[in-house]
């Protein structure tokens, strides 16, 4: 079976996954990803439409804590983490382009 | 050094401090740690502050705990306060967690003392501990081979006596293989039954924390410490901690244990034989043998493979240069997230991302990541069919001993493989441990899998029990 990955594909996914991927990488990546969804062709070999899909194993109901008011993480200890940080807020580059 | 058991009972007594025996772990890292690259940090000052507590209070007559005094090597994926965790990738390199990972406090509360960091796969991801930013660690009992992975640190970290404890987590085998690469007691929990509060996640439907240690009764012991109910984990399981030590030597008589041949077949032939004289360790012990077949094991690799790294590509979403870790700066905002995550992941951190974003994309979706979790479904079920006829499920934990460096690395596929015997209990969230059960391949250790269903550690420990006794 061939790979049903194409080089364009994991160009586009790299994309969305705000990564970089050199030309040799595309070319790897496209190889070794392609290895692994062939393997999960074993999976589609098989009729689930009637399985129902597990996302968890026990099964997740919200859990909420009562509402009162509790300490949280220091603000200044947070803050020193920070690769920018300006009037004790998080720091970025330009989010919007340049004004026309 | 001494189990984790005696060192307590010494410290508690009176008859050793906790000064004393940390300097031995201390002197034990100093010796190995710059040849095996266990530790990627040691809190020297931290921990002798901590062993000198526990001797305060033993002074004083005080009650100290379970793990008076006993060092124990923290994977570095678990926050401790202060303390550099860096998931063995530069884009956490530098960081310090503003808070401690409930495991962190529950150990402290047990009087252990936290000794230091271990290295392991970048964010958990491989099964050799190859994968680090930081160099691979080595195999303590034959530095050319791996300690298996991803928790390959805190499994050097025991079996090079540098700490009788550590704490790992478990994904897909991130426990059980290194232990069975190094000759130790390795067990994931039922999921929920330790907090994963402050563990950095990797795939959270699926991630556990958990003990390795040399014996049975340390694991117990172990995690006993840190198991029970979390407000801070909204997975956390209800109840407090079961009682675990009290009944490691319960012995395995009148219990029907499941031979299962899709974790046997394809293993080497050495790891084939353990299995075999486990069964008849366990026979001889009164279990009943049943030979089972559990086809839908066979698929649980390509539905590992598709939903570990779907969680993955989300929860390292996080890691985009703005609150903590690294930052490249370059242009507007989207370009230094894009710069920093491919300055900051390495190779197959990238590897896994692609492979998630790629099985959640439109268009994909259904074919992949639904499909998987439907395939999830049906191992779920397999287990509960295989726990009709037997208590408890018997295997191999991988299939091979400790592999040589190189290896693997080039074909992602064939370490994947490694991880075969592991993951279905990982994709069912049922605990499992592996126990060394006699020697293979260059006299390297050979791991025996015990798998139970949900909340049946106690059941575990006293099969482990039964090898380790029969093992000498």
């Amino acid at each position: 079976m061939s790979s049903p990955l194409r080089r364009e594909d994991v160009a586009h996914v790299a994309k969305l996954a705000r990564l970089t991927l050199s030309e040799a990488q595309l070319d790897l990546f496209t190889e070794q990803l392609g290895q692994v969804l062939e393997h999960a062709n074993d999976m589609n070999a098989l009729d689930l439409a009637d399985v129902v899909p597990t996302a968890h194993p026990f099964g997740l109901v919200n859990v909420v804590r009562d509402d009162d008011v509790r300490p949280s993480l220091d603000h200044d200890k947070v803050m020193a983490m920070a690769p920018d940080a300006q009037d004790g807020r998080f720091a970025v580059p330009r989010i919007l382009g340049e004004a026309p | 050094m001494n189990s984790a058991e005696q060192i307590a009972r010494d410290v508690q007594s009176g008859s050793m401090s906790a000064t004393s025996v940390l300097e031995m772990s201390l002197d034990a890292i100093r010796a190995r740690n710059d040849e095996l690259n266990v530790f990627l940090y040691v809190d020297e000052q931290g921990a002798l502050e901590a062993a000198s507590s526990i001797d305060a209070r033993v002074a004083r007559g005080e009650h100290v705990g379970p793990l008076a005094g006993v060092p124990v090597a923290l994977k570095d994926n678990l926050c401790q306060d202060g303390i550099p965790t860096t998931c063995s990738s530069r884009i956490l390199e530098g960081w310090r967690p503003p808070y401690n990972a409930t495991v962190v406090d529950r150990l402290l509360a047990a009087g252990a003392v936290p000794v230091g960091k271990t290295n392991l796969d970048e964010f958990a991801m491989g099964s050799s501990t190859e994968n680090s930013a930081f160099g691979p660690t080595r195999n303590p009992l034959n530095p050319s081979r791996v300690p298996g992975g991803s928790s390959g640190g805190s499994a050097a970290a025991v079996a090079a006596d540098m700490t009788p404890l550590a704490l790992g987590s478990d994904t897909g085998g991130s426990i059980r293989q290194p232990a069975a690469l190094c000759g130790l007691v390795g067990m994931k929990p039922t999921y929920g039954l330790v907090s994963r509060y402050g563990l950095i996640a990797f795939a959270s439907s699926l991630d556990q924390i958990g003990p390795l240690t040399k014996s049975v009764t340390d694991a117990a012991m172990l995690l006993e410490a840190i198991a029970g109910h979390d407000a801070m984990d909204s997975t956390s399981l209800p109840e407090p901690a079961p009682s675990l030590v009290a009944h490691v030597n319960d012995g395995v008589a009148g219990k029907r244990i499941g031979l299962v041949r899709e974790l046997v077949d394809g293993a080497d032939e050495d790891v084939v034989a353990s299995v075999q004289r486990a069964v008849e360790a366990l026979r001889e012990a009164g279990a009943t043998i049943v030979e089972l077949s559990v086809p839908e094991f066979r698929l649980g690799l390509s539905a590992y493979y598709l939903i570990a790294p779907a969680e993955a590509s989300s929860n390292l979403a996080r890691f985009d240069g703005v609150r903590y870790g690294l930052r490249v700066n370059e242009g507007d905002v989207t370009a230094m997230m894009e710069a920093t995550r491919t300055a900051g992941f390495g190779e197959e951190v990238k590897r896994r991302i692609m492979l998630g974003t790629y099985a959640l994309s439109a268009g994909y979706f259904d074919a992949y990541y639904g499909q998987a979790l439907k395939v999830r479904t049906l191992t779920i079920d397999a287990f509960a069919r295989a726990y009709q006829q037997a208590d408890l499920l018997l295997g191999a934990t991988t299939p091979s001993v400790a592999f040589e460096f190189g290896s693997k690395t080039s074909n992602p596929m064939a370490m994947y493989l490694s991880d075969v015997f592991t993951i279905p209990s990982n994709l069912s969230g049922e605990p499992a441990i592996s126990v060394p059960f006699g020697t293979g391949e260059a006299g390297l250790p050979t791991g025996v899998q015990l798998l139970g269903p949900g909340r049946s550690e106690a059941q575990l420990f006293a099969a482990a029990r039964v090898l380790e006794i029969a093992n000498g």
